[in-house]
């Protein structure tokens, strides 16, 4: 019975990162920005809430885990920024420059936790552990699932009432549906409309490794995220962009993963078989999307 | 000369039929090539001529209709079909690769193995039987945009072609570099080749073709030897002569009214030399624009509120309806339903939450006020024939009222009903007090339906009465090429 419930416990845990990084994804792709980068964004969104965490408990007492969070997406929308501006300014393909962006975030991971950011004995490349001040809370007694699950799927929500009710979301929609009809029909300013989309969703993938370090690894290490951020575009496009479907789809890839461990561990199935999943999956949906798209009508020449 | 000797025909299409969606763009055409002769096929933008040609060089399929080439029943299932078939294609964007070599160039699209000095071989011959002459060596990136040509009527006729299309071939050349060219078609049809030049230039057409067909809206409206016609005959058959349909339009006299719009020597990034252009447009007056070749398009824009001037100013009142000619792509979102295509009209304005039950009462009023044919307000427009995405479009940009209306060919494409109910819905917005500015490439249209023309080109606008001989003649005198 524990260790029933530990598997499905530890699979919302997996699922929480994959979901909240997916949001970032659905985000970006509604409003026709193509941000690949939600890996680097949140390493560099789980550096920033190491750091405020480590720096700022002593002031700050329980609430130093909202300040870390925010730094997390600030952290994000930042490194999201920089594609952006070069997107807008010069036109530079997100897809290029995003995950360009990644490797620099990965490696700029590497530095702070063998330089600046090393635990005080300097051994292990990594950071001090949080203090418990500073750790997400506990939801289920026992488990290690956390706060950050239930924020994701709050985020889930409130980014599809954003969509279907509101008029920024509105704006977003057409943007990304047509930015040609957008401009003409709607005179919605698309330019500034994809800038704004594309902080948000770096800043989304921020909060997504800030919830990882203050949930669960609890320090900044090198391979704090196992693909996250791609895995993230995949757990996008097969819930169709759809905010509510992510949650679905956010858990079933966060099963899979830790299912492929567990196999792994009991029946010494390689676990490599999760990413052959993950990976035919993805082009298999892909497949199905574009053969439904050939058959709008009217799209000759 | 003997025109109907039909052993003379190198290319022939028979009863040309080809729909996009809704929209229909070739309707029962046909149309002869021969040999040893050039012939021009004019026709305004979006007429069908360059549609008509893709479906002779096997890239569009036609609905209805069939080829025959030099007198055989042949189909052309692609590009490389028709060239292996004898046929060539110049489309106005090259389809050279810069990094490579003028022989490499030739050599794309043959198969097995190629050898330099052979195609180089084979490009003197070219060169000292049509004076098409081109460095085989030099690199693509470095030749100038008549040589880059030059390069693609020499890779057709290296592949054999006896039949050679050029869209717009003139377009992207220097005065010069035209004369050369018009030599060159001439020596490779004295040759036996035959030549067909699609163009919207009558006097390129005049100068330098035998023959010549006029498309218009899909149809096949002229086919005459060119010394059987006239700069008037040619002019009229591509804008409209005959009466497509009736306009029941009341003129009024506008009284002196108050100014809508006030354009003052405002110049635009499209036609940056043309001198500065002033207009006045009032309340309750349409105006139509005439222009050939898109001259109108940004000006049209400007007055709409979609693009900036370069210089000077433009006074617009606050809501502004626009129809784009572009309907699919710029007046509606495909994968939006009808409602959220309504709420898109003022989505920049909008803010907090949408009240989307109000917005499907007010979509289905538009659906019921402009009598579109929908089965609701969820389907996409794309489920909509042209006609009833027009109304609805229409519907949505008249909603509330606007002060000024701009529209751009607004019953392109439809049918005769759909098309007097547009023109019924201007008159009635013109009634009810909005400026309403239209560009029509339909010369009877712009005569029926406007208060006042205004004749844009490159060299200027002017403004005429609005009778067909009157726009007619000004657009030819300011064709200015």
């Amino acid at each position: 019975m524990g260790a029933e419930l530990a598997l499905v416990t530890d699979a919302l845990v997996r699922a929480t990162p994959l979901m909240i990084a997916g949001l970032a994804v659905a985000l970006a792709f509604r409003g026709g920005v193509f941000n690949i980068g939600a890996e680097g964004q949140l390493l560099v969104g789980a550096a920033a809430a190491t750091t405020v965490s480590l720096a700022g408990h002593a002031f700050f007492g329980r609430g130093v885990v909202v300040i870390a969070l925010a730094a997390a997406a600030v952290a994000g929308g930042c490194w999201a920024a920089i594609a952006a501006e070069l997107r807008r300014r010069f036109r530079v393909l997100e897809i290029i420059s995003t995950i360009m962006l990644n490797f620099i975030a990965i490696y700029l991971v590497s530095f702070l936790v063998r330089g600046p950011l090393q635990e005080p004995t300097h051994i292990y490349p990594q950071t001090e552990s949080l203090p418990a001040a500073a750790r997400l809370p506990i939801l289920v007694p026992g488990s290690r699932l956390h706060l950050g699950f239930a924020l994701g799927v709050a985020a889930a929500v409130l980014l599809s009432w954003v969509f279907r009710k509101t008029a920024i979301g509105f704006r977003i929609r057409a943007t990304g549906a047509s930015p040609l009809a957008a401009f003409t029909a709607g005179r919605i300013d698309v330019s500034r409309t994809s800038f704004l989309v594309f902080l948000f969703s770096g800043a989304l993938a921020g909060i997504a490794g800030g919830i990882e370090v203050t949930g669960v690894t609890f320090a900044l290490y090198e391979n704090l995220s196992p693909g996250y951020g791609y895995t993230a575009i995949a757990v996008a496009l097969i819930a169709g962009l759809n905010p509510l479907g992510i949650i679905a789809s956010g858990i079933f890839f966060g099963a899979l993963e830790t299912g492929a461990s567990a196999l792994q561990r009991e029946f010494a199935v390689p676990s490599s078989i999760a990413s052959v999943v993950e990976a035919a999956l993805i082009i298999g949906v892909l497949t199905l999307t574009a053969i439904r798209n050939r058959r709008v009508p009217g799209r000759a020449s | 000369m003997s025109t109907d000797d039909t052993s003379n025909v190198a290319l022939e299409l028979h009863d040309i039929t080809k729909r996009f969606g809704s929209v229909v763009a070739l309707e029962n055409v046909s149309l002869q090539i021969k040999r040893g002769r050039i012939k021009a096929l004019l026709g305004e933008n979006g007429a069908g001529k360059t549609t008509l040609m893709r479906v002779a060089f096997g890239m569009i399929q036609p609905d209805a209709g069939w080829i025959s080439v030099n007198g055989v029943r042949t189909k052309l299932p692609s590009p490389s079909r028709a060239i292996a078939a004898g046929i060539g294609m110049v489309h106005q964007q090259f389809s050279l690769i810069p990094a490579m070599t003028v022989v490499e160039n030739v050599a794309l699209g043959g198969t097995g193995t190629f050898s330099r000095e052979e195609i180089a071989s084979t490009l003197s011959d070219i060169s000292s039987r049509t004076g098409l002459v081109l460095d085989p060596f030099a690199k693509v990136a470095h030749l100038s945009n008549a040589d880059r040509q030059k390069l693609e009527i020499i890779r057709a006729l290296a592949h054999k072609a006896s039949v050679l299309i050029l869209d717009e071939p003139t377009a992207v050349l220097a005065p010069g570099d035209v004369t050369e060219l018009f030599k060159q078609l001439k020596s490779f049809a004295h040759h036996g080749g035959a030549v067909v030049l699609i163009t919207h230039k009558l006097s390129d057409a005049r100068e330098h073709a035998d023959d010549v067909t006029v498309l218009r809206r899909g149809r096949l409206v002229l086919n005459e030897e060119m010394s059987a016609t006239t700069d008037e005959s040619l002019a009229a058959a591509m804008l409209g002569s005959s009466r497509d349909f009736s306009t029941p339009q009341r003129k009024s006299i506008p009284s002196v009214s108050t100014t809508v719009v006030s354009v003052r020597s405002v110049v635009l990034a499209d036609n940056p030399r043309r001198s500065p252009v002033s207009l006045e447009i009032g309340r309750g007056e349409i105006v139509g624009i005439a222009a050939l070749d898109g001259a109108a398009t940004s000006l049209l824009r400007a007055i709409a509120n979609r693009v900036k001037p370069l210089s000077g100013t433009i006074e617009l009142p606050e809501r502004i309806g626009f129809v784009p000619e572009n309907r699919k792509d710029e007046a509606l979102i495909a994968d939006f339903s009808l409602a959220e295509n309504l709420a898109l009209a003022d989505a920049s304005s909008r803010s907090g939450v949408m009240d989307w039950n109000a917005i499907a009462d007010e979509t289905t009023e538009v659906i019921r006020a402009f009598d579109v044919r929908t089965p609701g307000n969820e389907v996409s427009p794309a489920k909509l024939s042209g006609g009833n995405q027009q109304r609805f479009v229409l519907g949505r940009e008249l909603r509330g009222r606007p002060a000024l209306l701009v529209l751009e060919n607004p019953t392109q494409g439809l049918d005769l009903n759909a098309a007097h109910f547009v023109h019924e819905q201007l008159g009635e917005a013109r009634d009810n007090g909005a400026a309403v500015v239209f560009y029509s490439s339909d010369l009877d249209e712009l005569a029926d339906l406007s208060d006042r023309v205004l004749v844009v080109s490159r060299a200027g606008v002017i403004s005429v009465p609005p009778d067909r001989d009157n726009i007619g003649r000004a657009l030819l005198g300011t064709d200015g090429s």
